[in-house]
């Protein structure tokens, strides 16, 4: 935004809430089909990044028609920060996840393991590690 | 002289704004890390309540709808700031305060239903990541009510100035910025708490 806002049009503003709306209902009624079958049409794990894309479809659209992000000269740097903030926020995040799944995985009592097991004493964990990664006590 | 001081205030703009944008970005970077404790989280609710449980879609798709909509009428007030047309500024002002109160009444109903029953941020780690990650942003949504609130009041009594588009630009922004945040919270949040 900001340099060329004589350029901006209300027709922006128009697509990107028709885009937005439809985004967000687009999901919500994948979910709520998904809820109503009992987990039946898609897994869990596809609905999932199917909500994540769709998410990630309107941040582009809001950056766009809301935000009016361009690749014009004058907004090279807001860019260079979005961009910079992107990485970061993205190490954060993937970081934190995987870190913490692998701690999960040789701790005792933290939550489920990949596979859908849950853990409860150390020795139960020990097992399933030994099983998991085929070592021989 | 005049054009010397309309060129003046461009720059002014120019920094003014992308120093606003800069805030945003490293608030972006606060959410982040919000979001990875929620993701860390979710699933440690201690015997309590998980999200399939206790999150109601319907619920969430309109505070959603209210929350976009009202992005939409802060951008259309935007616009109507540059055509310097006062009435319609102040209207679509009032329409997005309106909106904005009315998504953060929501918030709070769900809130408090929520503790009502027992499942406030003590019940368990999951619910902690979820009341500080919603709560941030129900933060920000009041702090911008209350600035746009003043900036309604301002260009009621003084009208548009040169200096006011440049203020209406950085409260747009940040308005804008809050329902993209909240894209997220609807989907990670709600929808993968759904999904299980």
């Amino acid at each position: 935004m900001i340099n060329n806002q004589s350029s901006v049009k209300p027709r922006n503003y128009y697509i990107g809430f028709g885009l937005s709306l439809l985004l967000t209902l687009t999901a919500y009624l994948l979910v709520w089909r998904h809820a109503q079958s009992h987990h039946a049409v898609f897994t869990d794990s596809s609905l999932r990044i199917g909500v994540i894309v769709l998410a990630l479809l309107q941040l582009i659209v809001q950056l766009i028609f809301f935000l009016h992000l361009n690749f014009k000269q004058n907004l090279r740097w807001n860019l260079t920060v979005l961009s910079f903030a992107a990485i970061v926020v993205l190490i954060l995040v993937i970081g934190s996840i995987w870190i913490m799944t692998n701690l999960n995985y040789s701790h005792a009592g933290y939550g489920k393991t990949h596979d859908g097991h849950t853990l409860t004493s150390p020795s139960q964990t020990n097992q399933y590690i030994i099983q998991d990664e085929g070592v021989q006590p | 002289m005049k054009e010397d001081t309309a060129k003046s205030e461009q720059v002014l703009q120019d920094k003014t704004v992308f120093g606003f944008w800069v805030y945003l970005m490293t608030d972006c970077v606060l959410f982040a890390t919000l979001f990875a404790t929620y993701a860390v989280l979710r699933n440690n609710t201690y015997g309590g309540p998980s999200g399939q449980v206790i999150f109601s879609l319907p619920f969430v798709l309109l505070e959603t709808l209210i929350l976009l909509t009202s992005s939409f009428s802060i951008g259309l007030a935007w616009l109507a700031a540059q055509k310097n047309n006062k009435q319609l500024v102040l209207k679509l002002m009032a329409v997005t305060i309106l909106l904005g109160a009315a998504f953060l009444v929501l918030e709070l109903r769900e809130f408090n239903h929520l503790a009502a029953e027992g499942n406030s941020w003590r019940r368990s780690a999951f619910l902690t990541s979820f009341f500080t990650l919603v709560g941030t942003h129900g933060l920000h949504i009041t702090a911008g009510l209350m600035w746009m609130a003043v900036m309604w009041l301002r260009i009621y009594k003084y009208g548009l100035f040169k200096s006011s588009l440049r203020k209406i630009t950085m409260l747009t922004l940040f308005w804008h910025f809050l329902d993209v945040v909240w894209i997220f919270i609807f989907s990670i949040v709600y929808l993968f708490g759904v999904i299980g």
